[in-house]
Order: structure tokens, then sequence, then C-alpha cells
């Protein structure tokens, strides 16, 4: 079997550049939301002081992880602040004391079995690095009664353009990723470890391969430069050959994919304790002077992190997160996240008039799902609920691949996602 | 602060537009239309530009009257304009074309909804309908270099005529037919263009004249005959170019193999049964509409897709 995939340029201009730790910020806003699932409740009140480490918001939900304060000081706002999903989201807004004091609370979590691990998992915050978010303890976290996955995959295969975050973390953490991959595997008891990493990488590919010599149930596997080549159920078949089916997790095939930086963050924790509170984050575009690296305390707000790597002029888009999946900020005052490994700033930005389908099938050719796009729109265009079932459009990944081949310059992977809201809008209704 | 653009992803797109792709094939034809003045003299020339002109014409026209957007711009009305005038005679007179035009545009293209939306090759049903309003005209074959030797005008077309061609003859185009149709070698060219320039895939051409080479190949039992059954006619121009049509042809792989080789069928039928010497076009424009049908049955399996009323697990 063969699977779709479309070439993209690489623009990996910040490959070599090594990742600088940003001062900490005078101010942050944190949002409650930093993961999928359920937004985390504030724990803190205005006025409250807090270090760096402390816990600011938590759920009970289990779909969720906490957050943390990533400067010290004192609380100044608890607001709803717009999230980039465009729905207002609670945050917590700290200012600084200037001193950058950590948490006496923080110190290597004591892990002795599954059920410690996944707990100081959970309690770190973790969430994958790679841009969705998903609770890593959630992924971990799985039914032991039930599964028994025979793989750990770590995505490193960073097929967006632009974005080197987790290559630079495979450069200059690489130690830590191998030794997060080995308590992982500890711990859960899976068999096997395969390190997907593109063949664009090639100096990440001989370093892991390298470092994981001695580790005879953990390999590297170059994989094919093409995207959605990291897109989860597209890596999981570029490793293994299995197919992960229809509406299942990938546990179900016997597979977990964490993100490479991910992985090392958990070694991190287990080693010192400190909660996710910064990230590596690629800063590119053509305005961006410098193309860089930057570790960045979590609620930083991206102007000030732009601030680092020089413009040469004014931006007319601010994409977090890669060109084919990020989403547009609309203030360049907003907080980094999480999940967001790459902020690319962009002037001149051509904005593209869609024309009528010519039905020439590339976009069939490029669905990584192998499913019909442009159909897709046209059923959506109709209103067909039930012929947007028989295509499959619950299966599409939004990986932006149709809208991208597109001479008609179509918005296809857009009407996908309305087109999966309205069919389950109209599902319920039914019900 | 400037304003910032807000969209939804993906921020970044392929540079290939319509227009390039319409110029493509435009640049694919034009090794043809070379071979073609170099037959049949300046008139193949005048009669393409003809053809582009009335169709660009047309379209704008028809565009205006609508009041949509117009669409000439995309040049999908000059490769129509081309694919006809390659479709007729030399010798037709420029009006006949023209209306040949208005068909194609008009009727075929636009009545439907315009790019995109036809379910018929614009340029083989004005094609069609030329031969059926016109036949003398549309029949009467020009001999190759006419025009050096005014006395010497009408010849048939290989196909129809009882002495075999060479195959040399069919290969350079040095044989009666339509203006564009005959040079083998041109045709290739462009098409292999087409394929290097990822504008279409070999599928349907292959299996088109694949189709057809077996079929002659069996009936025949003679190799070199089969080979001149696959460069004689429309064939080529008509696997390479109008098979391949987006519009109205299947989107996906396994949709194209039963395009291609319905039509070399369907045109090998028509070649040994029916009534006329050359079943080419009508055999793509029986296809187009068999299309939305073979498109119906040829949904690709999803990545991952259980089949529906199965059971699947969480």
């Amino acid at each position: 079997m063969l699977i779709h995939s479309v070439h993209l340029p690489h623009y990996k201009n910040s490959a070599e550049s090594p990742t600088i730790e940003l001062p900490l910020p005078d101010k942050v806003i944190i949002s409650m939301a930093q993961h999928l699932g359920a937004p985390c409740t504030p724990t803190v009140a205005i006025g409250d002081k807090v270090k760096i480490g402390d816990i600011i918001g938590n759920s009970e939900a289990v779909m969720s992880a906490p957050v943390h304060a990533s400067i010290s000081g004192t609380v100044t706002a608890i607001t709803d602040v717009l999230h980039i999903s465009g729905r207002n989201m609670s945050s917590v807004v700290i200012e600084s004391d200037g001193k950058g004091e950590i948490s006496d609370r923080i110190k290597p979590p004591v892990v002795n079995n599954r059920e410690d691990f996944l707990k100081a998992v959970r309690e770190s915050g973790s969430i994958g690095l790679g841009g969705a978010g998903f609770p890593t303890s959630l992924k971990l976290g799985y039914d032991r009664t039930e599964y028994h996955p025979d793989y750990l995959i770590i995505n490193g295969a960073e097929c967006e353009p632009y974005i080197t975050s987790d290559y630079r973390c495979f450069m200059e953490e690489g130690e830590k990723i191998l030794d997060g991959i080995r308590l992982i595997l500890k711990y859960l008891e899976i068999p096997k470890c395969i390190i997907g990493i593109e063949k664009n990488k090639p100096r990440a590919i001989a370093k892991m391969t390298e470092l994981c010599k001695n580790d005879s149930n953990i390999t590297v596997k170059a994989l094919k430069s093409s995207y959605p080549q990291g897109a989860e159920k597209t890596l999981i078949f570029s490793t293994t050959k299995r197919v992960v089916k229809e509406g299942c997790l990938p546990i179900t095939s016997g597979c977990i994919v964490v993100n490479s930086s991910t992985v090392a963050f958990i070694s991190d924790y287990i080693k010192t304790g400190m909660p996710l509170v910064k990230r590596r984050i690629t800063v590119d575009g053509n305005i961006v002077k410098k193309p860089s690296n930057f570790m960045a305390a979590v609620g930083m707000s991206i102007g000030e992190i732009v601030y680092h790597a020089d413009l040469s002029e004014k931006p007319d888009r601010i994409l977090l997160g890669g060109p084919m999946m990020g989403a547009c900020a609309f203030d360049i005052d907003y907080p980094l996240a999480k999940t967001s490994n790459a902020l690319l700033l962009f002037a001149n930005s051509p904005v593209y008039k869609p024309s009528a389908c010519i039905r020439c099938g590339r976009c069939v050719s490029a669905c990584t799902m192998n499913l019909l796009p442009t159909e897709l729109e046209h059923a959506f265009d109709m209103r067909d609920a039930e012929r947007l079932k028989k295509l499959n459009v619950n299966l599409c990944v939004n990986c932006g691949a149709c809208s991208y081949v597109c001479p008609a310059k179509r918005n296809l992977a857009e009407k996908h996602q309305l087109a999966k809201a309205f069919v389950r809008k109209q599902s319920a209704v039914k019900k | 602060m400037a304003k910032l653009i807000i969209e939804p992803s993906p921020h970044i797109k392929s540079a290939m537009t319509t227009q390039k792709i319409m110029l493509c094939v435009i640049i694919a034809l034009l090794p043809a239309l070379i071979a073609s003045v170099w037959i049949f003299g300046l008139r193949a020339l005048v009669m393409t530009v003809v053809c582009c002109a009335a169709c660009v014409v047309f379209e704008w026209i028809t565009r205006k009257i609508m009041k949509r957007e117009n669409t000439i711009s995309d040049l999908s009305a000059v490769v129509t304009g081309m694919l006809l005038a390659f479709n007729l005679p030399v010798t037709l007179p420029f009006y006949m074309a023209v209306i040949g035009c208005f068909v194609a545009i008009v009727i075929v293209k636009q009545f439907f909804g315009g790019i995109g939306q036809n379910f018929a090759n614009p340029a083989i049903t004005a094609r069609i309908v030329l031969m059926l309003s016109f036949t003398s005209y549309m029949t009467t074959w020009a001999e190759p270099f006419y025009y050096k030797n005014p006395d010497v005008i009408t010849t048939s077309t290989p196909l129809a005529s009882d002495t075999p061609a060479e195959i040399t003859d069919l290969l350079l185009g040095t044989t009666g037919g339509c203006l564009g149709e005959t040079c083998a070698i041109a045709l290739l060219l462009g098409g292999i263009f087409l394929v290097v320039m990822k504008i279409i895939t070999p599928v349907t051409p292959v299996c088109f004249i694949g189709t057809v080479f077996v079929i002659s190949l069996i009936a025949t039992g003679d190799i070199m005959q089969a080979v001149a059954a696959i460069l004689s006619g429309g064939l080529i121009l008509g696997a390479v170019f109008m098979a391949t049509d987006y519009a109205t042809t299947p989107m996906t792989t396994k949709g194209k193999i039963i395009f291609g080789i319905g039509c070399g069928l369907v045109t090998m039928l028509i070649r040994y049964f029916g009534t006329m010497p050359e079943g080419v076009s009508y055999s793509i424009l029986l296809m187009n509409i068999l299309t939305p049908l073979i498109d119906r049955f040829t949904v690709p399996k999803a990545f991952g897709e259980v089949k529906k009323g199965g059971k699947s697990k969480k």
C-alpha cells in the first residue's frame, strides 16, 4: 500500500541556530487552556504571590494537565482572554517581581513503578509539544488490562516547513530524549521503540543512531521527507506498516506516539521536578532577520519573543505553529502557549482567491487519508450529511495538503473542518 | 500596528494555478501545431488562431451576458480552441469552424456552468456536431503539402484507405487527416512534456492506446498493422489531450484505467464494425458520459476505513 503525501519546500532556515534562553518577561498571561481536553480552573487568587513551578490551574478531568507559574511574582488578574481557537478562555496574569525565584516545592518526584510514573507525568503538566497538545499522562495511561502496546514511536518527523524546534531538541538534548524513552519503556513495559526522523535531518538521524547503538530495543528510522509524515496515523504506518482503524486510538494498533521534545521534557522532569513552564520555539518567516530557536517562558507575549529575532518590517500575518496547520494570531501581544512550536511572521503574504474546481484530482492524490477532498467540499456545499459520512469526512486530519496543492486555490481543508462540525450537529439533531 | 490577516490553515499554497496548467497544455500542443503548418501550410495556423480567438470571444460574451466573473484569463478557452482546430480538416471554411467554437464554448462549456462543470469534452462534442452538420466538408482531407501542388487536394485518411500507410509517414504526420492529429511524434512529444510537468498522468493514454494496440494485434496478427493502428486517425491526439481532460474524465487512478480501456474498446468497435472510419471522438464522448458512473464505483478506500455497519473498537 502506498500512502499519499505532498512535497513541500522545507525552509529550515533556523536549523543550525542553537537555542537561546530568553530572559524571563516582566509579565505573563497564562491560559488555562494549554491542551486538548478540559481547561483548568485557576487555583490562585488575585494578589497571591507565586514562584516558578507553582500550580496556578488544575482540573479533575482525566483529559487535562495542570498549569504552572512560569515566573515569580504576583497574580494581578484572572481574566478571560480571547484564545487562538476563537473562544474566551480564563487566563492568569502574573507580574514579575524580577527575582525569578523557584518554588520550594520543586523536587524530583519519587518514581518506583508505573503508577508513580504516570502520576509524575500528570503533575509535570506535560502535553504533546508537537502542536496538538494531547495530555501526555492520558496518552501513556492507557488501560493496561486491555492493551499491550508493542511500540513506542517517537515523532521527530517535523514535517512542517520552517519549524526546527524538535530538531534542535535532538541536537541539544539527544541524551534526554533517549533517557525519556528508556523511562517510558521501563515503566510501561513496552518492548520496542522506533524514533522516526525525516531524511532532511541527517545530523539528527546520525546523532540518535549513535546514541542508542547500545539499546537493542530502540531503533532510528529515517523517514521520507514528505508532508504530512508527522501525522500520527501516517507516522505509525511509515514506521510499523500498521494501520490505525477508523475511529480508533493508536493504542488499538499497539502503538503509542509521543513527540521527541515531550520525551526530553519528561526525562527532565523526573530528574529535576521542574514542570512545563517554558518551551523551545522556532521564530522565522520572510521578515525575520535572524531565524532563531528560543527557550521562552509559557505566557510570554509573542511580541517580546519576536523582539529578539529582529524584524525587517511590520508583519501582516503572524502564525503560531507551522504554515500548514498553525493558526493566525490576531494580536502581537498574544501569549505563548505550551503547544506553540513555532512563531512565524510574514509581510506581503499572498492572499489567494479561489476559482472554480477543474477536477484535476491533485487533492485526491495529496490526501494522506485517501479521501476525495473536492467531493467532500461539494457534499458540504450541498449540506449532504449522508454523503459526507459516506466519504469519511471524519477521517480528515486537517493537514491542509489538499488546499496546498489546489491550482484553483480552493480552501478545501477549511471546508472539511466545517463539514465535520456540520455532520456532528446533524447527528446530534437526529438523536 | 497594521491589520493582521486571519485565515484558516494552510497558510502557504503551491505555485501551480489553473492558468499555468492551461499554459502547459498550450505549450504541449505547439509541436503538433508547427508540424501541422509544415504539413498543411499556413492555413493550419490561421485555422488555429481563428478557433482560439472565437472561443475566447464566445467565452467572454457568455460570461458577460450571464453576469458571471470573466474567466478568459484562465486560458482554458484557448486550449479548447486549439484542440477543436486540431480536430478539423485544414480546408474547412472558417465560418463552420466558428460554429464549432460556439457549440464548444457556449453550449457544452458555459451552459453547464463553465470550467470544470461541463460533462462532455467541448472540442470533441463540437467536432461531432460539425461532423453531423457538414459531413462532406468534415471528411474532405487535404493531401499533405497540398499547398505546394494545388492540383491534388483531397485524399483519404489512412484509416479509410485501402493501401496501408507507411509507418514513417504516420510518425511524421505526412498523411491525410485533421490538421493537428497526423504527426504522432509531435503529439507524443507534447504528451511527454505534460507528464514531466505533472499536468497529466500517463495512465489514461497508456490504457487507451494499449487497448487499441492489443485489439488490433489480436485482430490482424501483425505487429506492424497494430503499430499503424495506434498511429492512425485521431488516436494519439485523443488519448493524450482529450481523454486526459480533467473535467470530463475520472479523478482516481482506478477510474482512469477503466476510462482508458473503455475508450480503446469503443474506438475499436467503431473502427471495425461501425460505418465511420474513425471512432476516437465518439469513444471519448461516450466515456465522458459514463464518467460520473465510473467515479461512483471507484471511490477509493480511505486509510483505516472500516466497512460501514462493521464493529469498531473504541
